[in-house]
């Protein structure tokens, strides 16, 4: 992966660490990552931030053995959609579960966790990812 | 649910009057030029025009940047063609990159402004370590919610894979089917990168990628370049005996990351782009006598055959398993072996679907000729279905 300067990955801690989207005031829709613009109520609409609860079921997973640079360490992992209780979805990491275990439908909740580490600034990428509830 | 557009007829038709392809594969001894100038000159000879007839030229082309080091590859193209100082634009879609090109050149000579316009597709993929290719190919898909944490391209298929299978009952075997079909159609393409037949234990035995995706499901990184020539369809009959003519030229959106669509079991942007293509053609699903789908992935030709309507959702893997899209079978699909065994060198793969569909109309596809081929669809997809461009091509207007 290209290695970025630190303003690219601190401008998105509040979604990364905190699990903050959006919620459109008028139509009562979550998103995640948050948007500027309802896409349902266009200019009408009024987002807010929202700090989603973490609890979800497992939507959809795979097993990725063959993983991108900087995840060599962790595969093989788990990656999930994960239908968050507010109804919208995230994809991340489903951990503390072997592969064989992982299962459509399974009660999953949000854990702060490293993601991963950049080669040469040494930078130390962190951000959500999933363990069963 | 979508927006309804008010169908308008262009103001002339539009055919293919040349086209032209390399090899595909690992052409070490070719780098991007070299195979975007042979696939040109082929075309050119191909329509039996000049070079100075074209009047614009527009290059699809994913990641010059990120394979080769290279931006600014629509002025490049017309240096190393000899057609300096034409209009020259380079089109990027991810995977539907010369689709997109296609569909601006067709505007173009639809719309009256410009009588012959040269439209090419290339990709130089193999200058490049492998981690670096998947690297570039992942930027397709969305960066921050879906690369941040780990995931990976043929890892987001695999995600829409298990769900489709958990919904519909898909099976394991039967997207298998589609990398045998697709490697056995191919034997028969003398420009196809893979000419192996291989059985559905070779898919099965072969290692795991992203689970349930093994590496005979993805399609390979490949070189290549592919290129048409469009014209007014009123002068077609001039430049070739069996002229083509693009019946519908149609394109969807959809989000980039599957966390936001509506249902990741279907491609809203190909139901979408069909259901404008088939209005625009006049025909209907069953009028199609062939098609050139995506298959990037084993999964996305059983889910383009629901969302093209071959079959009803949910189905696909029923249909790959009863043969019928084999050659042979009530609509053949992929005969050029798809992207699977001819290949996907990404920013050629929308082109080279045309210059297949081209010469089965022609009759000129010899042992994989589809046959009484009257009516072609080539299905094109960029990333995991956030671009879909499909073009209807026909014998008739």
């Amino acid at each position: 992966m290209t290695e970025y300067a630190v303003p690219f990955h601190w401008r998105r801690f509040k979604e990364r660490y905190l699990l903050i989207g959006s919620k459109c005031e008028k139509c009562k829709r979550y998103f995640y990552p948050g948007r500027a613009i309802c896409p349902v109520c266009r200019r009408s609409g009024s987002l807010k931030d929202y700090r989603f609860s973490g609890k979800g079921k497992v939507f959809s997973y795979t097993i990725i053995h063959v993983p991108p640079k900087g995840f060599e360490a962790y595969a093989p992992y788990i990656i999930a959609i994960i239908e968050l209780e507010e109804g919208c979805k995230v994809i991340s990491q489903v951990v503390d579960c072997k592969p064989e275990d992982i299962k459509i439908g399974m009660p999953v909740r949000a854990c702060f966790r490293k993601i991963r580490e950049e080669d040469k600034s040494g930078l130390v990428l962190y951000g959500f990812k999933f363990r069963p509830d | 649910m979508f927006d309804v557009f008010e169908y308008t007829k262009p103001k002339r038709d539009v055919a293919v009057i040349g086209v032209g392809t390399t090899k595909f594969g690992e052409l070490w001894d070719k780098g991007l030029k070299e195979l975007v100038v042979e696939a040109g000159i082929k075309a050119v000879e191909d329509a039996g025009i000049s070079g100075k007839q074209l009047q614009l030229l527009i290059g699809g082309n994913m990641s010059g940047g990120m394979f080769s080091g290279q931006e600014h590859i629509g002025a490049l193209l017309a240096d190393y063609l000899g057609l300096n100082n034409i209009p020259a634009i380079r089109t990027e879609a991810a995977c539907a990159s010369s689709s997109v090109a296609l569909r601006i050149g067709y505007l173009a000579v639809a719309s009256g402004l410009y009588d012959f316009v040269a439209i090419g597709g290339a990709e130089k993929m193999t200058d490049v370590y492998g981690s670096q290719a998947t690297t570039t190919l992942a930027g397709a898909m969305d960066q921050e919610t879906e690369a941040y944490f780990g995931t990976t391209f043929p890892g987001v298929y695999a995600l829409i894979a298990k769900r489709h299978m958990h919904e519909y009952g898909t099976t394991r075997e039967q997207l298998a089917m589609v990398a045998v079909k697709n490697h056995e159609n191919a034997l028969h393409n003398p420009i196809a990168h893979f000419q192996r037949k291989i059985g559905i234990d070779d898919v099965l035995k072969s290692p795991l990628v992203a689970d349930p995706l093994r590496l005979l499901d993805c399609s390979p990184i490949t070189d290549g370049a592919s290129a048409l020539i469009l014209g007014p369809a009123d002068t077609a009959k001039k430049h070739t005996d069996t002229p083509v003519y693009i019946k519908a030229s149609a394109q969807a959106s959809d989000t980039l990351s599957l966390i936001g669509r509506r249902n990741i079991c279907t491609l809203d942007a190909t139901v979408q782009a069909a259901r404008r293509a088939y209005e625009q053609a006049g025909i209907q699903a069953k009028d199609i006598d062939f098609a050139e789908v995506h298959d990037c992935f084993t999964i996305n030709e059983i889910i383009a055959y629901e969302d093209l309507g071959f079959c009803k959702k949910g189905e696909g893997g029923k249909l790959i398993e009863e043969g019928v899209t084999q050659l042979g079978g009530k609509i053949p699909v992929n005969p050029s072996g798809g992207l699977k065994a001819k290949g996907h060198p990404v920013g050629a793969t929308g082109v080279a679907q045309i210059v297949e569909i081209v010469k089965q109309l022609g009759g000129e596809a010899g042992k994989r000729q589809v046959s009484g081929a009257e009516i072609g669809l080539a299905h094109n997809v960029g990333g995991s279905g956030a671009t879909v461009c499909i073009h209807i091509l026909g014998r008739e207007k």
